[in-house]
């Protein structure tokens, strides 16, 4: 960003300064996350830099840590990884399901008591995760679904629908409804019109929504931890029974690959983004 | 001069009006239905189980209906002296049937987080009592242990008799009822509880301050800079926004150990001497840096999303009506940002104020907020009313918060992303 050359000498500086924070704030944001990358590849146990890493010498490195989470004895990490996929894919189906459906009741102009329903819809958000897990384990304990996957699942549906919610409401904001009408005129059925018509015009806010809902389950540690059993452990659970106990280099290698995955969502995430926002453009 | 209304009717002859009205009814019922399967799923999972909290903060039948007899014959009892021999005989009774049933564990439990104690001489009441001769049980109980001479216990026996109770509340805010029946607080030296909401309302408070005072300015570069390069910089504010949480807390408990990084750069620049590493985790320290951090996103995205809509010939207005580059800052830029402070402080505010696995991996004693002891009694001390009640207060101060901010500012100002 450029300043005009008429720009005063003192102003000259309190851009320096201003740019100079953002850079610091930017730094503070990220340079934390590229601290778990190197570390991960310590050949020695301890979570520092040695003197062989600072060197750069190739002695110094490993996938030691890799392979004990991958091969390790007593490893939790593999039933933790297939748990935790197992349960975010079923609660974001069931998430997206619903909350699809829902968001297109909400948006309908003939929407009784909107503001009301809205309101009870976004609540899981809105309420602080540790009440929302009491609340949901006296439930699940209640219908016998404490310590299981089903239980858990039924948690993160209700954690994840708010975001589908709000990201296919916003999407629907800018929707045309004479395009449905036009397909009802031409003596398309309801369902039609929504798979042929509606649904590919809102998917890009369906599918971030989905990746919000897919995020919250994955990462989801508050709630899981009331429900689940040694059975329906999670990676989530892991990490925080890891970092709780000692932190081992182990959990950096874990902690680099959420990271990796992350980086992935962030991407489709943005690409999604976008494209809802030009076919909303186009709509306009 | 009267002209004859005519009704417009449609082709099945039924008056236009009416058609319209029930056209519209059918909308209705299509769209509510629609809502109803996530509606019916939430308040039955969801809504209706917060509603189970405040019941079960207030629900005491459980003790009540573990000592009928007793607290039938306490009801003559006035509570200043130790009862007369039919309470005694009366709990006796009671008491034996539990051990019978093998529930008198459960007593033991509630009585104790009534007051510390009764558990040890519940228990080893149970194993006296096999001895027990009959009669006289006032003697004999009193001789197993001489806290059941004290009429402190009995007291405290006596206050678990109703069936509804609000005293998890009073609890909550360190206060209770004392023998006369006056709400009083408890002992300065045991007023924990007043401590952890003054310190989750002063943690909230003060990484919501930082995190405004760290977002606005990369929000306004992000806002104002070409687009091809605030794309790249809005990655380093949406990669932590889509990073786990406990990757994030990780990587500070990494950063901020004693042997770690940040110590080494102190070292470094000689602000610390080598042997004297200051400890910036287990303590506030390390929650505000740790939270400012994870929170930090969740400001810089209400905040971009309202700037990006700020033209940028206003401040170009303002200064060539002859503002100084402050002045129209303040006076025109700032003003039009309002909305977004308040979505991003209110987002971030009542998300601190619910925090939980940051202050509990790297808060340490002096770090831990309510919501880690709203987990403590949920999971340890297994006293579940507490936690509701605690819960639930928590609860009413986050939703007061919210009718504030939809009074001020209007609730649909918050954006995702």
């Amino acid at each position: 960003m450029a300043l005009p050359k008429y720009t005063e000498p003192h102003y000259r500086i309190w851009h320096y300064i201003y740019l100079f924070i953002c850079t610091c704030v930017f730094f503070f944001l990220i340079a934390p996350l590229f601290v778990i990358f190197p570390l991960s590849f310590n050949a020695e146990e301890f979570l520092v830099f040695s003197d062989g890493m600072k060197r750069l010498d190739p002695d110094a490195f490993s996938l030691r840590w890799y392979k004990d989470m991958i091969y390790g004895t007593k490893n939790p990490w593999g039933l933790a990884a297939k748990n935790s996929f197992f349960i975010a894919i079923f609660a974001t189906l069931g998430s997206v399901l619903l909350g699809t459906v829902a968001a297109l009741g909400l948006s309908s102009r003939h929407m009784p008591y909107k503001g009301l329903v809205m309101a009870a819809l976004i609540s899981p958000m809105i309420v602080p995760l540790i009440i929302s897990g009491v609340a949901i384990f006296f439930f699940m304990a209640k219908a016998g679904l404490a310590a299981t996957h089903t239980g858990i699942i039924l948690a993160h549906i209700i954690l994840g629908t708010p975001f589908v919610v709000i990201t296919v409401t916003a999407t629907l904001t800018g929707f045309d409804h004479s395009v449905t009408k036009a397909a009802a005129s031409l003596g398309s059925n309801p369902v039609n019109t929504f798979m042929k018509i509606t649904l590919p015009l809102i998917l890009p806010g369906v599918i971030s929504g989905g990746l919000f809902a897919f995020v919250t389950s994955f990462d989801e540690v508050v709630v899981v931890l009331f429900l689940a059993g040694l059975e329906n452990t999670t990676i989530p659970i892991q990490m925080w029974t890891g970092l709780r106990e000692q932190l081992s280099p182990t959990i950096l290698a874990v902690a680099t690959c959420l990271i990796v995955m992350s980086t992935l969502i962030l991407v489709s995430a943005e690409l999604l983004r976008r494209r809802s926002e030009r076919l909303r453009g186009i709509n306009r | 001069m009267s002209i004859e209304k005519q009704k417009i009717l449609t082709t099945d002859g039924i008056p236009l009006e009416l058609s319209l009205k029930k056209a519209e009814k059918k909308n209705k019922i299509k769209a509510f239905l629609l809502v109803c399967p996530l509606l019916l799923f939430l308040i039955i999972t969801y809504i209706f189980p917060i509603g189970d909290m405040l019941y079960r903060s207030v629900d005491d039948r459980m003790v009540t209906d573990m000592l009928p007899k007793t607290y039938k014959a306490m009801e003559q009892w006035d509570g200043k002296d130790l009862p007369e021999e039919e309470v005694f005989e009366a709990f006796y009774l009671d008491y034996k049937k539990l051990v019978e049933e093998k529930t008198f564990g459960k007593l033991a439990t509630q009585l104790n987080f009534e007051k510390n104690g009764f558990k040890s001489i519940l228990k080893k009441l149970k194993r006296k009592m096999k001895n027990f001769e009959e009669g006289n049980y006032k003697e004999q109980i009193m001789s197993v242990h001489k806290r059941w001479a004290n009429v402190e216990y009995w007291r405290a026996l006596k206050r678990r008799a109703p069936s509804y109770t609000y005293y998890k509340y009073l609890k909550g805010v360190d206060m209770y009822e004392n023998e006369e029946g006056k709400i009083v607080q408890v002992p300065e030296d045991r007023r924990i509880h007043k401590i952890l909401w003054l310190r989750t309302l002063e943690v909230a408070l003060f990484v919501t301050l930082f995190c405004f005072l760290m977002a606005y300015p990369i929000a306004h570069l992000l806002a104002t800079l070409p687009m091809k390069y605030s794309n790249l910089l809005m990655i380093c504010v949406l990669l932590p926004f889509w990073t786990s949480l406990l990757v994030r807390t990780a990587s500070w408990m990494i950063l901020l150990q004693q042997q770690g990084i940040v110590n080494d750069f102190f070292v470094m620049i000689g602000l610390v001497a080598d042997d004297n590493r200051p400890e910036m985790m287990y303590n506030k320290t390390g929650t505000y840096v740790a939270m400012t951090q994870i929170l930090l996103p969740f400001m810089v995205l209400p905040l971009y999303s309202v700037m990006k809509t700020i033209s940028p010939s206003l401040m170009r207005a303002g200064k060539s009506l002859g503002g100084t580059p402050f002045i129209s800052f303040w006076k025109v830029y700032f003003p039009l940002t309002v909305p977004g402070i308040g979505a991003g402080c209110l987002l971030v505010f009542i998300l601190a104020i619910g925090y939980y696995i940051t202050p509990a991996l790297v808060g340490g004693a002096s770090g831990t907020l309510i919501s880690n002891q709203i987990a403590y009694h949920m999971k340890s001390t297994l006293d579940w009313s507490f936690a509701s009640a605690m819960g639930l207060m928590l609860l009413t101060g986050v939703l007061a918060i919210y009718w504030v901010y939809n009074k001020l500012v209007g609730i649909d100002n918050i954006k995702l992303g």
